[in-house]
């Protein structure tokens, strides 16, 4: 077969249902055999923090940003139809029903498709977040990695 | 042709059914038949897209009452 295809995504919203569609589309076409990166940047970033809270020391605005950004894909709200978090609730059961993959096992399945997931680590320090409070098997990077992988890529994306 | 092996991804919502077909035929020599049963509305034109851009050849479809069953047969 011809050299592989490259797909690019910026995720940039913090949302459940954003991150859902770059995952869903991620996973596609690693299935399709495209060599996938998605680079997570500002509120994307929270789709690859850990649920657990790390203990970290921080200044005070830094700590402040981390309670009030949601700790992992599972507590990211909705970008539509939010309702205080109920949203999210009522969603993830009709997702059941349909039997549509959660947020989190779509980061997961991407990752056993050796998609890569990069965090920014400017946007990373603005938002006060730390390496040890994202997932292990990320990468970082800046804005020319990103343009490194996009300049050849065949399909690019923001969300 | 008989397929060597067959995929259920009924009742699975999109992107699942691609992902199984894909796992399946990763372990399938060219030439050898996957046979897959799903009932998401969007396999088809999915699996259609899919074969053609891997190199692989869509055999054959059917639609049965809501259950759509593909016959797929690994490129070089």
């Amino acid at each position: 077969m011809a050299e592989a295809k490259k797909t690019t995504i910026v995720l940039f919203s913090g949302d459940y249902d954003k991150a859902m569609a770059a995952y869903i589309i991620a996973n596609g076409a690693a299935a399709y055999d495209h060599e996938v990166t998605i680079f997570h940047t500002f509120w994307g970033l929270n789709a690859l923090r850990k649920p657990e809270k790390q203990s970290i020391a921080k200044g005070k605005l830094e700590a402040m940003f981390e309670k009030m950004m949601p700790r992992g894909a599972d507590r990211m709200g909705l970008s539509n139809m939010n309702f205080l978090g109920i949203g999210p609730k009522l969603i993830k059961k009709v997702m059941k029903k349909h039997n549509a993959m959660p947020l989190p096992e779509l980061i997961d399945m991407a990752r056993e498709q050796d998609v890569r997931l990069i965090g920014c680590t400017m946007t990373m320090d603005l938002l006060g977040l730390d390496e040890k409070e994202l997932r292990d098997d990320i990468e970082y990077a800046g804005v020319a990695a990103y343009l490194g992988e996009a300049s050849d890529g065949n399909v690019n994306l923001f969300i | 042709m008989e397929p060597k092996t067959t995929i259920d991804a009924k009742g699975l919502a999109c992107p699942q059914p691609i992902l199984k077909t894909k796992k399946a035929i990763k372990e399938l020599d060219s030439g050898e038949v996957l046979e897959l049963h799903a009932t998401d509305k969007g396999a088809q034109s999915d699996l259609t897209a899919w074969t053609k851009a891997g190199g692989h050849e869509l055999l054959d479809h059917t639609e049965d009452n809501g259950v759509y069953k593909f016959w797929i047969q690994k490129g070089e």
